[in-house]
């Protein structure tokens, strides 16, 4: 992994600013947390220590919570988030293979991201598309009633 | 300013993905162009439940429904249809259930069947324009509560109207409200539900996108009911569609002061806030969504006390789910007595499906309780595509079990699934065929439950873990007959322990299959054969004479490991191969077989 995780003092001071708003409502720890993931693009152990001291709890606590949840992560992704549903729905029309073919042509497993820090492969879980299953995303971008082919098609123009 | 015509296009999340944006970026244009703009509305609208029709295009007067429109269609649509008046053709909805051509909206038969409470908006009103939806008499509902009902009085509409918990308990809604009004606090909390996990299930979020201020409204008569001014939604952070138009619908209600203090000039004030659920799937159950939100990990605790008696922050609360919530303004306007009078005895009301999987028609459909799963699967859903045969039907998610065909004409309600070894769920309904393998199917949600077990009890963590253990063994060609009893004792033994919900029914999908399809176990573990051709230790892929060398098959295998030339017989590698079955779904001639392995030729 050679990402880089980018912690400028701009983002830090972006941080504090949606801290300052949380701490007003009652339960500050999750949406602090969702705005951390959103500016850094993960939520490395040094923001954790930030969001500690300020929120006031122990880092054993926020380490807890952030390793807890899916959507929250240590390490940084790449600039292209590839997600494969492996949802029900997905899964019987074969979402499996899809998953295969972009595991393969990246030479990724789920999860990973590549060296270059382009390609983050992943497996989600369903995203309630269910009627044009099988599905992938790519950042924001879903392709519904996907194939091995399509994966392929996709994956071409991306590189 | 009245129009003289609507064009309502799907703002669904499937129609969306399939760029129904886009068209009404070019309606604009292109009406703009005929001058047109103040004659016609352009709706971004909910789901209309088709899913697999998007985009879809409705034009009212006439509710004409065109499907699969694209980008290039829509100057035809304009100068043909809004000029002219000239129904396009080419581009009317098939019926899908008996393939003609079908002009008006109404004539779907895959609508006859429904009925839509649920979702009685979607699809018919700007979710983005509270306007729309208090034209439709929404808010009327909670004027009438705060005006001239007592908040006893609304919980006992609730308990006569029968509705049952939408998430998948089925626990009586005016029972719980009942609950909560009990506890006496001056802090009390409403929460909807909207942490859809249930791989397969999507209605919630249909609901949330296509009519969010049903939700907003019956949460506020809700708050009034138990004593409540804070609510909060927590809904997954995978729906981003939907996060928005909560969002917007709070800000909207706010400034029509629909919440905020003082609603209706009635002294009552109830406000609403969205939370995110940050991926894991055991925040769907109350105590572990409440967990969350308080900023812990999400580990659900031990019941009682209930939520009604010591929820968020230790005050009493009251959970419900979207479709709950969604029916409740419904109830109020017409009556505990009219909703009461649909669905069945013990469960009145409808429930929304998502079909999914192996069926025609995949989409959301509400049908009255009581409907059977012949009816829904067969008549609204179309049957199951290519000719294949029908094999099961899972409801409820990995919570849930596989129903077989013996089962289809059992009347649809919250007790009669259970008594299949099912439940209802939040209501994915899953269909399988023939080539759906179903030892493959339960090590798919094992798999997930031991992903989305939170580890606090160790039944579930260590058990579910087991279980797949030995599945994947089977799956793998290395199970024994033993394997299937330790494995029937392990699952009671979770569905026994386990502290919550998640522990107790994660046992169901094994459970179920073990039932009703332990041939298939046998043959996986004692003939070493896989009869649906999915596991891959246990099955082989081979080209028939069939073949047509169209290379499909070759393009679509992501190993590469199949060869020939083009018009010529192709060949598959049977060491590269992984069996993942591509090949077979993209030959066009059924010329790809996955038969089981011949007895000699194993491990």
């Amino acid at each position: 992994m050679s990402v880089k995780i980018n912690i400028t003092e701009e983002k830090i001071a972006k941080l504090f600013e949606v801290m300052e708003s949380n701490k007003r409502k009652p339960g500050p720890l999750m949406p602090t947390l969702h705005e951390a993931q959103k500016i850094f693009g993960c939520i490395p152990i040094e923001i954790q220590k930030i969001i500690a001291k300020e929120l006031n709890e122990s880092i054993a606590k926020i380490n807890g919570v952030v390793t807890f949840y899916g959507n929250f992560s240590l390490e940084p992704k790449g600039e292209t988030i590839i997600n494969v549903c492996l949802g029900t729905a997905c899964y019987v029309r074969g979402s499996q293979g899809v998953l295969d073919t972009f595991a393969d042509e990246l030479h990724l497993k789920p999860g990973e991201t590549s060296e270059d820090g382009k390609f983050t492969l992943q497996s989600t879980r369903c995203i309630g598309a269910c009627g044009l299953a099988p599905i992938f995303t790519v950042n924001e971008t879903v392709y519904g009633n996907s194939s091995v082919s399509k994966a392929k098609e996709v994956l071409a123009k991306l590189r | 300013m009245l129009s003289r015509m609507h064009i309502l296009i799907c703002g669904g999340k499937e129609c969306l993905s399939s760029h129904s944006k886009e068209l009404r970026d070019e309606f604009n244009r292109v009406l703009n162009e005929l001058n047109l703009l103040d004659e016609v509305r352009l709706v971004m609208a909910g789901c209309f439940g088709l899913c697999n029709q998007g985009p879809i295009v409705v034009m009212t007067p006439g509710e004409t429904f065109y499907s699969h429109v694209t980008v290039e269609d829509i100057r035809e649509i304009c100068e043909e249809h809004v000029v002219k008046g000239n129904i396009v053709s080419r581009l009317l909805i098939k019926d899908p259930i008996d393939k003609k051509k079908i002009k008006n909206y109404s004539q779907l038969k895959f609508y006859d069947r429904q009925r839509r409470i649920a979702l009685r908006n979607c699809g018919q009103i700007n979710p983005a324009d509270i306007n729309e939806y208090i034209a439709r008499d929404g808010y009327l509902a909670l004027g009438k509560v705060l005006s001239s009902m007592t908040p006893a009085s609304v919980v006992a509409e609730m308990k006569k109207s029968g509705l049952r918990g939408r998430g998948g308990a089925g626990f009586s809604t005016g029972q719980k409200w009942e609950f909560a009004t009990r506890s006496v606090d001056d802090v009390k909390y409403v929460i909807c539900n909207a942490d859809e996990g249930d791989p397969g299930a999507f209605m919630d979020r249909s609901v949330l996108e296509g009519d969010p201020h049903s939700v907003l409204e019956a949460m506020a008569i809700c708050g009034y009911a138990i004593g409540s001014h804070q609510g909060y939604i927590y809904v997954r952070a995978e729906y981003p569609i939907a996060v928005e138009r909560l969002n917007n619908a709070i800000k909207q209600a706010r400034e029509l002061h629909l919440l905020g203090n003082n609603i209706f000039s009635s002294g009552f004030g109830f406000e609403i806030e969205l939370r995110l659920g940050a991926g894991a799937f055991v925040c769907g159950e109350e105590t572990a969504l409440m967990a969350s939100i308080e900023g812990n990990r999400g580990m659900p605790r031990l019941k009682p006390p209930f939520p009604a008696v010591k929820g968020l922050w230790g005050h009493p609360t009251n959970v419900n789910n979207v479709e709950t919530f969604a029916n409740v303004p419904a109830i109020f306007l017409k009556g505990a007595d009219w909703f009461k009078a649909i669905g069945t005895e013990k469960s009145s009301g409808t429930k929304v499906f998502a079909l999914g999987g192996k069926i025609a028609n995949t989409g959301l459909v509400e049908i009255p309780m009581g409907t059977t799963l012949r009816e829904v699967i067969f008549d609204i859903g179309g049957g199951i595509p290519n000719r294949r045969k029908f094999k099961a039907v899972q409801t409820g998610g990995p919570s849930g079990g596989c129903i077989t065909e013996k089962a289809l004409d059992t009347p649809i309600d919250f007790d009669s699934l259970v008594a299949m070894g099912s439940m209802m769920g939040s209501g994915g309904m899953i269909v399988m065929d023939e080539d759906n393998c179903m030892v493959d199917v339960a090590r798919f949600y094992l798999d997930f439950t031991v992903d989305e077990s939170c580890g606090k009890c160790t039944p579930c963590r260590e058990g579910t873990r087991r279980m797949l253990d030995i599945l994947n063994k089977i799956c793998a060609g290395n199970g024994t007959l033993e394997d299937l009893d330790l494995l029937e004792s392990i699952a009671n033994m979770v569905k026994d322990s386990s502290l919550c919900a998640l522990g107790q029914t994660a046992p169901n999908p094994v459970l179920s299959t073990l039932t009703h399809f332990r041939d298939e176990y046998i043959a996986h573990v004692v003939d070493k054969v896989c009869p649906a051709g999915v596991c891959p230790n246990l099955t082989n892929y081979t080209i028939t004479d069939k073949c047509i060398g169209c290379t499909k098959c070759a393009l679509n295998c992501p190993v590469s490991a199949i060869s020939g030339t083009v018009k010529q017989k192709h060949v598959i590698d049977l060491t590269k191969c992984i069996r993942c079955g591509a090949c077979k779904k993209a030959c066009p001639v059924n010329a790809i077989t996955s038969k089981p392995l011949p007895k000699e030729e194993n491990r």
